[in-house]
Formats: structure tokens, C-alpha cells, sequence
């Protein structure tokens, strides 16, 4: 009867690794989309929900209780004319949000067209692009400044404003794109095969060029939000009834010196959101373009 | 090199012309009736008949623009509608702070921006890298008038390190004028220190691992002969361009930073033609402040060719 040596129990070398999948993974392995994400979803939430976060109406004046410091009544405190500033900040991430998104949208898209068709059609192309040369001569804040001194103060406006100045940009990008799709062998392939320019488009060029414009589009809304509280900080943006945190700060300026609080909470509102959208952005990039993500 | 340079120089005037030419018809592309939107609500019509006038929407666009551009052309951008004073002499008076300004951020930026740069990618991947890298992160987050406060009131009110706020001119000294302006200098360069230290950072990454870098490393140079003769050097091109797009944030950032610090440059003008509603005298400072941009980067193209005698198109 033979024996067998029982083989001893080996120690773990390596610890077990938990390897996440779906959506969870993907946050895990992503930190960087995750804070971002997190904190882009929590200034939401204080936007939509505002109303029922113990607010009171934001433009509403109340002379006697002007510049209250912050306190359990006035969580942010009040400004000189007696409106509750945390009500205020409150509302203001809806503007800010709202033009960053907008933007973002509006922009990719006709920035989206006007580079298909600069690097499709060639005649367009060298006319399409001198323009865009002159348009992003002009640095982009003088040119939304100058589009808000000839129309109404709006949020509308606004969009448009920043919408226009962001346009070449993006235009520049997706045809630079569309320049290397072009020269790819499935392209050639897809050619020979008799797809039409039209089709072309949509179903070969398109779907490459949408992983650098999402992440373009990010970058996008952080400038926007930046751009649209600069414009409403020196009286060329949204009108001043309407509370945005650059408004806001607009109103805190001449008081700086004594009552800096009224800057200082929309201050670290429009920068969290800001910094949350550049994660976003900066995770997009890694995801999307790994051959950058070393290097950048 | 030097039809190189010519050849630049000519490339720029379409690009010059295409920026009148926009500027100028922003007044008729605008939504709505500018002349209107400029009086106010409350002007009378004859006001803001007045002011059409005034702006000459009354005549067609083209003998509009050609009498424009020909007044352009001989240094003539027209008269500012609030003061009835020529919009050159205007921006004249109102040079030489920002120019001081964004020298002075110019020079501060590179020389911060440019070592902590090399540096994330010579230490890359460990914690000093990762440190400058999140600081760069929160650099584009952080809007030009928050730094720019917290700036004032830190080292400026409760430290009393520098004055608060206004400006000296350089014919009072240099001591004076210098002290004004660091605090705005830093606030306005904040975003541009971030821009350069990353692009430098990731170019630098891709020089350090070409083989010369090995050589040198293997014939026995220092560190840092290395990383900044060697290094720099060969990295210098996109560093160089971007700190000449860059100038763009500076002049956006320049409007806001003048306005949080009082001081009294072309871009107060800007905020004051604002609230005056004084589109000749914003016009002409668009059309300035896009010149001298288009005139930087020209300047960066020059630059190339000292830089990297390969260039030669």
C-alpha cells in the first residue's frame, strides 16, 4: 500500500484580486471619472432641487436684513440688499449648468457639421478654414463680449455668445480628424466598395470622430461655465436679476474688503463644478485616446 | 530664413482683414436692432434714430465697411459714442498698465510653469508629479477673479504684504510699480502656469526617452546639464507655441483681473464701454486686442526658426 505525501497547503503569493466589472469596474478603475462624476451629480441635484432645500425665493429684497454675516438662519449669509446668498448659489448652479451644457451641445454639433464638411468637400475646405482662422484670432472672451453689447441680456443670448466664439475650435478639431480618417485603408476600402459620400459619412468617418469631440465637448462646458460667470462678473451676461454665482460675485465686488463671504461662496461653487467637468474630461480623454494617456 | 519670415508675415494679412471684417459686421449680424439695444430701454426713438446714425446703419453695408477699414487702415478706429473722443487716443492712454500687466505675467508664468514642468516629467509618476499634475487640474478650474480674490484678501488684507488694489505707473520707479503688480500678475498667470507646466511635462516625457537622452546619460552628464540642455531644448517648440495661444487666456483674463485689482487699463476700458454701451470704442478694442494676438503668434513662427533649425517651409 503506498502513501502519497499530501502536498502542503501553498501560501498565497498573490492576494485574490477582485476584478469589477460593469459600471462599478469601470468607476473603480477610473477614479478620476468617478470623482468627477460624483461631484458634476451632486451640483445637480442642488440645482434641480432647490426649492425644496430649505431655500427661500432668491430675488426676493429684504433692506432690513441686508449684509447679515453667515449664520444658522443665513447659512451663506445675505448680501446689501438683504437677498439669502445660499438661496442664491443655490439657483445660480442652474444657470452656469445650463449654459455649460448648452454650450457644449451647441457648439459640438455645428462645430461637428462645419468640420465634415471643410474635410469633405475640399473646394469649401480652403475658405471654411480662413475663416476660422480670423474667427480664432479673436481671443474668445472679447468676442462674446462684443456679440453681448448688441443683443439683450439673456441666458439665451449668452449661450449663443460664448456658442459662437467656441465654434472654431471645435471645427478645427474634427476636420484635422476627418483629414487622417481620410487617408485610412477602410476608408479606401469602403470607396472601392462603392459606398457613397453621403453613407461614407455617416457610417465611417462619424463614429471616429465622436471619442475626440466628446472629450473636446467636456472641455467645452468647463470654459462656457467660466466664460459665462467672467461675462456676468463685468455687467455683460445674464441680467442682473437673474441670480448667477458671477452675478452673484458681481454684487459682492464692492464689498470685498468687509464682506468677503459674498464672494467667496459662489467662488468655490463655480470652481468644484469646473474642477468636476475638467475630471470628466481628463477621465474621457484616458478612456477614449489611451496612446495619449501615458504622455498628457 | 528670411523670405520664411516674410512669407509669414504676408500669410497674416488675410487673417487680419477676416478679423475687420467680422468685427465689423457683428453690428449687422446681431439678432435684433443694435441701435436700440445700444440706446436702451429707456430712449426715445429719436434717440435711437440718433445713434443708427451715429453708427451708420442708416447706409449700406459695404460703403459702411470700406469707409471703416480705410479709416482703420490710416489709424483711425473711429470716435468713442460717450466721450466724443477719438477711440485710439482711448486706448492709447490706457496701454501701458496692461502691457506692464501681461509682461510682468508673462515673465512670472514662464519662470514658474517651465521648472515645475521638467520637473513632473523628470520625477514622473511619483507623488511630486502627481502633485503638480492635480494643482495644474484645479489651475484650469479656478477662475482668474477667485484667485485673484483670494489673493487680495490673504496676502493683501490680512497679511499686508502688498497693496490691495490700483496700479503705479513704471515712471515712479520700478519698486512701486512692482508691487502692484504681482498679486494680479499671479491671479492672471495662475491658468497659464497650468497650461504651460502640462504641455511641458508631457513633451519633456517624450524627449527624455529618445536614445540621446541615453547618451548623454552614458557619456556622464548631470542631471540636470540633461534635462535642460539636452531636454528643454529639443522640447522648446510646442512649449513655445502654446505659450504664444495662451496669450488669448491672458487677454480674456486681463478684462476681469484689471477690474478685481482697479487698475486702470484697456481692460477697465472694456468693462466701462460695457456699461456705457460704447460699440465703436468695444470694436476698436476687439480689433486691437486681436491684432496684437495674430502679432504674438507671428512672432512665435519667428521664434521656430531660432529655435529649431529644421523649420524652413
Amino acid at each position: 500500500m503506498t502513501t502519497y505525501a499530501a502536498a502542503p497547503a501553498l501560501p498565497d503569493i498573490l492576494p485574490p484580486k477582485r476584478i469589477r466589472t460593469g459600471w462599478v469596474g469601470f468607476l473603480f478603475n477610473n477614479p478620476t471619472i468617478a470623482i468627477g462624476l460624483a461631484l458634476l451629480l451632486s451640483m445637480l441635484f442642488l440645482a434641480v432641487a432647490a426649492p425644496w432645500l430649505g431655500t427661500v425665493d432668491p430675488t426676493a429684497l429684504e433692506p432690513i436684513k441686508r449684509n447679515r454675516e453667515p449664520s444658522l438662519e443665513y447659512w451663506f449669509g445675505t448680501d446689501a440688499f438683504g437677498r439669502d446668498i445660499y438661496s442664491r448659489v443655490l439657483y445660480g448652479a442652474r444657470v452656469s449648468l445650463t449654459v455649460g451644457f448648452s454650450v457644449a451641445l451647441l457648439a459640438s454639433a455645428s462645430g461637428l457639421l462645419i468640420g465634415l464638411v471643410s474635410g469633405t468637400i475640399r473646394r469649401a475646405d480652403s475658405i471654411i478654414m480662413r475663416i476660422m482662422d480670423g474667427l480664432m484670432s479673436i481671443p474668445p472672451i472679447l468676442l462674446a463680449i462684443a456679440l453681448m453689447a448688441l443683443t439683450r441680456a439673456s441666458v439665451e443670448n449668452v449661450v449663443i455668445a460664448i456658442t459662437i466664439a467656441e465654434i472654431p475650435r471645435v471645427s478645427r478639431l474634427v476636420r484635422g480628424v476627418v483629414l487622417t480618417l481620410r487617408e485610412q485603408p477602410y476608408v479606401d476600402a469602403a470607396i472601392s466598395c462603392g459606398c457613397r459620400t453621403p453613407m461614407l459619412i455617416w457610417r465611417h468617418i462619424l463614429p471616429n470622430t465622436l471619442a475626440p469631440l466628446t472629450v473636446q465637448a467636456t472641455y467645452i462646458c468647463a470654459s462656457a461655465m467660466i466664460t459665462e460667470s467672467i461675462l456676468s462678473f463685468i455687467g455683460a451676461g445674464v441680467p442682473p436679476i437673474i441670480p448667477s454665482w458671477g452675478n452673484i460675485m458681481a454684487d459682492g465686488r464692492t464689498l470685498f474688503q468687509i464682506k468677503p463671504y459674498i464672494i467667496f461662496f459662489p467662488a468655490v461653487f463655480l470652481s468644484l463644478t469646473v474642477l468636476a467637468v475638467n475630471l470628466l474630461g481628463d477621465g474621457f480623454r484616458d478612456v477614449l485616446d489611451p496612446r495619449k494617456s501615458k504622455s498628457a | 530664413m528670411f523670405s520664411y519670415i516674410l512669407r509669414r508675415v504676408f500669410a497674416t494679412i488675410p487673417v487680419m482683414l477676416i478679423v475687420a471684417l467680422f468685427v465689423f459686421s457683428l453690428l449687422y449680424i446681431a439678432p435684433g436692432d443694435p441701435a436700440a439695444v445700444i440706446a436702451g430701454d429707456q430712449a426715445s426713438p429719436e434717440d435711437v434714430e440718433k445713434i443708427r446714425k451715429n453708427l451708420g446703419l442708416d447706409r449700406p453695408f459695404l460703403i459702411r465697411f470700406s469707409e471703416w477699414f480705410f479709416n482703420l487702415l490710416q489709424g483711425d478706429l473711429g470716435t468713442s459714442m460717450f466721450t466724443g473722443m477719438p477711440v485710439t487716443e482711448l486706448i492709447g492712454q490706457r496701454v501701458e498698465p496692461t502691457l506692464s500687466l501681461m509682461l510682468l505675467t508673462l515673465i512670472i508664468a514662464i519662470t514658474i510653469a517651465v521648472p515645475i514642468g521638467v520637473i513632473a516629467a523628470w520625477k514622473s509618476g511619483t507623488w511630486i508629479d502627481r502633485g503638480i499634475m492635480a494643482i495644474s487640474v484645479a489651475g484650469f478650474s479656478v477662475p482668474v477673479f477667485v484667485v485673484g480674490y483670494l489673493l487680495a484678501y490673504f496676502l493683501a488684507l490680512e497679511l499686508d504684504w502688498f497693496p490691495v488694489q490700483g496700479y503705479v505707473s513704471f515712471s515712479k520707479g520700478f519698486w512701486p510699480w512692482f508691487e502692484t503688480l504681482v498679486l494680479p500678475s499671479i491671479a492672471l498667470g495662475f491658468v497659464y502656469i497650468a497650461l504651460i507646466a502640462r504641455i511641458t511635462r508631457a513633451t519633456m516625457l517624450e524627449v527624455l526617452s529618445q536614445d540621446y537622452i541615453r547618451t548623454a546619460k552614458a557619456k556622464g552628464m548631470g542631471q540636470m546639464g540633461i534635462l535642460f540642455l539636452h531636454a528643454l531644448k529639443n522640447a522648446a517648440v510646442p512649449v513655445v507655441t502654446v505659450i504664444g495661444i495662451g496669450i488669448a487666456l491672458l487677454i480674456g483674463g486681463a478684462v476681469v483681473t484689471e477690474s478685481v485689482f482697479a487698475i486702470p487699463g484697456l481692460g477697465r476700458l472694456t468693462i466701462d464701454a460695457i456699461v456705457r454701451r460704447d460699440y465703436p470704442l468695444i470694436q476698436g478694442l476687439v480689433v486691437v486686442f486681436s491684432f496684437v494676438y495674430v502679432l504674438v503668434n507671428l512672432l512665435v513662427d519667428v521664434i521656430y526658426t531660432v529655435i529649431d533649425p529644421r523649420i524652413r517651409y
